[in-house]
C-alpha cells in the first residue's frame, strides 16, 4: 500500500495546488502578489506545476517599494522570464508623490506600511478581483486565524470577525462589485516546510539567501543592511559581516542572520536549531505593538 | 513524514488552550521571542504564572475580551510527523466553529474534566465528530491532578464514555489521563499515573495510522480547471485539471463523464506536468481524456465500474452557520467542491439536539448552530455519494445569493 502514500511535502503540495486551480477557475482577474522573497518563489513555483503545461494564467504584481535588495530585484525579473508570466510592477515611491504622502521618519524609515496604499491603487488600475499572497499561518498569532480566502471589502480591509466559515477544501470565493478576495495557498506552511520543499524541488532562490559578506549596523541585537536608505548616527559603526537572509523584504526593514550557511543543507540545519522565530528575527517593523499585523490587516495590508 | 489533522474540542475551563500551548512547549516548538512575548503578556496579570493558555489567543480583541472567537490553526512538527491543528471554541454557540475545525480533521481531542466527569458538552463534541465521521478520537481526561490522579474516578469516565461512544458509533477511541498543567503524560509518560499502560498523547499522536483513513477503493474526481494552452506545440491539448477526492486512476482506464454520462477512457495522466501511470487522492492532477467531450468545471469523472448517484434532488443534514436564519422558499447557492448549483431547501423534517441526538420540530426558520435535516433540490443534477461513504464528494456548503456568506454545511444522503 505504501505506492498510494503522500509525505506531507506532497500533501501541502496538492492542497496548495488545488487552492491556485479554485483561484483560476472562481476570479475574472487574479493576481498574484510577488514580493521578491522565498515564499512568492515557492508561490510561482507551485502556481507552475498547477497549470502545466500551460503557463501561469495570471501575471504576477510586484509592489516596489524602492528600498528592495537589487539581488531581490534582479531575480524577480528573471522568474517572470523563465515562467513567462506578465510582470506588473508598481513603485510606492510614485505613491507617494501621486498622492503627496508623508514619507517615514527615523533611522530605518519603513516603506512597508505606505505599500497598502500602493496595492490598492493597483487592484484599482487592473480591477483585480483576487489577489494571491504568500502569508503563512504559523508567521504570526493575526494570520493563525485568516481563512485561505479571505474577503476584504472596498477598502481592503479584513474583518476577522466577519470571516466565511471554510469547510473541507471548498473555497467560497463570491464577492459584491468592488470587494476582492485575499488568497493564501501556502496558509499551512510553515518556514521549515518550504525550505525543504525548495530543496526538494530544487528551487532557485535569490544569492541573499546564502552567506555572503555585507556592510551592517547593528541595531538592538538585529544586523541591518548598509544602504542608501538608512540614516546613520553619529556613534553607529558600520562592520563588514558574513550573513544570510531569512526573508526578504525591504532593505530598511529586513534583517539580516550572522551566518556562514551558503547551501541549502547548511540553511536547513540553522533553523532546525534556531530558537527564535522568523518574524521576530528579521522583521524590524512587527516588534512595535503586539497587534501590529492585526492593525495593519484590517487596513488592507496583504 | 507524514501530516496529521487534528481538532481539539473544550472550551478554556476544560484547560483545552493549556493543553495546546503544553504540546508545543514541551515539544520545543515555542520559540524565545514568542516565549518573551508570552511573558510579556502575563505580566500584566494578576497570578503572575506563565498562562500556556496565552500562547493560542491571537486577537487583541479576544484577549481583551479573554474570548476566542474563531478557529485558529496551529503549527508543530516533531520528527515523526507534522502536525496541524485546529484549535475552536467549543461552547454550544460554537457548533459552527466546531464543524468548521473538525472538517478537515483526522483526529479530534476530546477533553474531559476529571472533576465533571461526561457533560452536555462532551456529547455535543462527540456527536459532532460521529456526524463529521472523524476517523480517530482521543478521549483525553484531563485535570488528573485535581482529583489525585484517581484511578477509580478514570475508570468510571470511560465506562461513561464508552456508552456515548457505542450510542453514537464512534470508532478507534484512545482514552489517556492527563494534565495539561502539569504536562502529565502529554510528551512523556507520568509517573504519578504509574497505573496507565498506554502512550503519552503525543506518541499517541505520532504513531496513530491515518493513511488508511484515504478511500482507495471508489474513484472520485471532479474538474476545477480546464487546461488549454492553445500553443502551436499544444495546439489539441485538453486538460482537465483537478483533485483525486477518492481512489485511484490509472492511464487506459474506462470512465464516465457525469452528470452527461458519456464513456471514454483516460490517455494520459499529470502531475505538476509530469506524465504518470496512475493517481491517487489526495493528489491534485490533470487528466486527458481518449475522446474529445465537451466538458467543464464541476463535472465529474468516474471509473465506469463504479458510478456515483446522479440526481437533482438530495436528502441533506445540514448545520446553519450563519446569523440570518434559512428562508425557506429562497433560492440558495450549492456548492459541492467545484460544482455550482442554484438550489432550495424543502421538507425540513426534524431538527437534532446536537446534545442528545433527539429529533425535535422545527419550530420557524432553521438558525444559527442548528442541525436539520432536509431535502434540497438543485437546478441542475448533482454527482455525488452519502457523506458517510465518501466524505470528499458527500459534502458541500450553501451561499446566500445575495450576501455571498457562507450559511450553512450540508452532509448528503445522511441516512444511506
Amino acid at each position: 500500500m505504501s505506492q498510494y502514500r503522500l509525505n506531507y511535502l506532497e500533501q501541502l503540495e496538492a492542497e496548495s495546488i488545488h487552492i491556485f486551480r479554485e483561484v483560476a477557475a472562481q476570479f475574472e482577474r487574479p493576481a498574484l502578489l510577488f514580493s521578491g522573497g522565498k515564499d512568492s518563489i515557492t508561490m510561482v513555483h507551485l502556481a507552475k506545476k498547477a497549470f502545466a503545461p500551460g503557463k501561469i494564467p495570471f501575471p504576477l504584481v510586484h509592489i516596489d517599494t524602492g528600498h528592495n535588495f537589487p539581488e531581490a530585484l534582479e531575480f524577480r525579473d528573471w522568474l517572470a522570464n523563465e515562467v513567462g508570466a506578465t510582470l506588473i510592477a508598481r513603485k510606492v515611491e510614485d505613491t507617494i508623490k501621486q498622492r503627496n504622502l508623508t514619507e517615514p521618519k527615523g533611522k530605518f524609515p519603513s516603506r512597508n506600511w505606505l505599500q497598502t496604499y500602493t496595492l490598492l491603487d493597483t487592484i484599482e488600475e487592473f480591477k483585480f478581483d483576487c489577489c494571491i499572497g504568500g502569508a503563512r499561518r504559523d508567521e504570526e498569532k493575526a494570520r493563525a486565524k485568516e481563512r485561505i480566502f479571505s474577503v476584504r471589502d472596498e477598502f481592503g480591509q479584513w474583518n476577522p470577525k466577519l470571516q466565511r466559515p471554510e469547510l473541507w477544501n471548498i473555497y467560497n470565493g463570491r464577492i459584491h462589485k468592488g470587494e476582492n478576495v485575499r488568497v493564501f495557498p501556502i496558509s499551512n506552511w510553515t518556514e521549515l516546510d518550504i525550505w525543504n520543499y525548495i530543496r526538494a524541488e530544487k528551487i532557485d532562490l535569490p544569492s541573499i539567501y546564502f552567506a555572503h559578506e555585507r556592510e551592517v549596523v547593528e541595531h538592538e541585537g538585529q544586523l541591518v543592511a548598509m544602504s542608501e536608505y538608512v540614516r546613520l548616527d553619529a556613534d553607529d559603526v558600520v562592520i563588514k559581516k558574513q550573513v544570510r537572509y531569512r526573508t526578504v523584504g525591504d532593505m530598511t526593514c529586513t534583517a539580516a542572520v550572522e551566518s556562514t550557511a551558503s547551501t541549502l543543507d547548511d540553511v536547513i540545519n540553522e533553523i532546525i536549531s534556531t530558537k527564535i522565530s522568523e518574524r521576530g528575527e528579521t522583521r524590524i517593523d512587527d516588534k512595535v505593538t503586539e497587534a501590529a499585523m492585526e492593525d495593519r490587516k484590517k487596513n488592507g495590508y496583504f | 513524514m507524514d501530516l496529521l489533522r487534528f481538532i481539539t474540542a473544550g472550551s478554556v475551563d476544560d484547560g483545552k488552550s493549556t493543553l495546546i500551548g503544553r504540546l508545543l512547549y514541551d515539544s520545543k516548538n515555542i520559540l524565545i521571542d514568542q516565549l518573551e512575548q508570552l511573558e510579556k503578556s502575563t505580566k500584566n496579570r494578576a497570578d503572575g504564572e506563565i498562562d500556556l493558555a496565552l500562547l493560542t489567543d491571537g486577537l487583541r480583541a479576544e484577549r481583551e475580551q479573554g474570548i476566542t472567537i474563531d478557529v485558529a490553526y496551529r503549527y508543530f512538527t516533531t520528527p515523526k510527523r507534522k502536525f496541524i491543528i485546529a484549535d475552536a471554541p467549543g461552547h454550544v454557540q460554537y457548533t459552527r466553529n466546531m464543524i468548521t475545525g473538525a472538517s478537515n480533521a483526522n483526529l479530534i481531542i476530546i477533553l474531559i474534566d476529571a472533576r465533571l466527569g461526561v457533560i452536555e458538552q462532551t456529547r455535543r463534541h462527540s456527536i459532532i465528530a460521529s456526524l463529521l465521521k472523524i476517523p480517530h478520537v482521543v478521549v483525553a481526561i484531563n485535570k488528573m491532578d485535581l482529583v489525585g490522579y484517581s484511578q477509580d474516578l478514570y475508570n468510571n469516565i470511560v465506562i461513561d464514555y464508552a456508552d456515548v461512544a457505542k450510542s453514537l458509533g464512534l470508532k478507534d477511541i484512545t482514552y489517556i489521563p492527563i494534565s495539561a498543567l502539569n504536562g502529565d503524560n502529554i510528551v512523556d509518560k507520568s509517573e504519578k499515573i504509574n497505573w496507565y499502560d498506554g502512550k503519552a498523547l503525543l506518541q499517541h499522536l505520532e504513531e496513530v495510522e491515518v493513511n488508511t483513513d484515504v478511500n482507495l477503493n471508489n474513484s472520485r474526481f471532479q474538474v476545477q480547471y480546464v487546461i488549454r494552452p492553445q500553443t502551436e506545440e499544444l495546439h489539441d491539448y485538453r486538460g482537465y485539471a483537478g483533485k483525486v477526492i477518492s481512489g485511484i486512476y490509472k492511464t487506459g482506464d474506462k470512465v464516465t463523464v457525469l452528470p452527461a454520462g458519456i464513456e471514454t477512457s483516460i490517455s494520459k495522466l499529470e502531475v505538476g506536468g509530469k506524465e504518470v501511470e496512475e493517481v491517487f487522492a489526495p493528489q491534485s492532477v490533470t487528466i486527458q481524456l481518449a475522446d474529445d467531450i465537451d466538458i467543464s468545471r464541476g463535472d465529474s469523472i468516474v471509473k465506469s465500474t463504479d458510478i456515483p448517484q446522479t440526481n437533482n434532488e438530495v436528502e441533506v443534514l445540514m448545520c446553519w452557520l450563519d446569523d440570518k436564519p434559512l428562508q425557506t422558499g429562497n433560492k440558495y447557492y450549492l456548492q459541492h467542491n467545484s460544482r455550482l448549483v442554484r438550489s432550495v431547501v424543502r421538507n425540513i423534517e426534524y431538527k437534532l439536539d446536537v446534545n442528545t441526538l433527539q429529533k425535535e420540530a422545527v419550530e420557524g426558520n432553521v438558525k444559527l448552530n442548528e442541525v436539520v435535516k432536509a431535502t434540497i433540490k438543485t437546478a441542475s443534477p448533482l454527482v455525488f455519494d452519502s457523506y458517510q461513504h465518501i466524505s470528499g464528494n458527500g459534502s458541500a456548503i450553501l451561499v446566500d445569493e445575495t450576501s455571498n456568506s457562507t450559511v450553512a454545511a450540508v452532509l448528503f444522503a445522511p441516512n444511506p
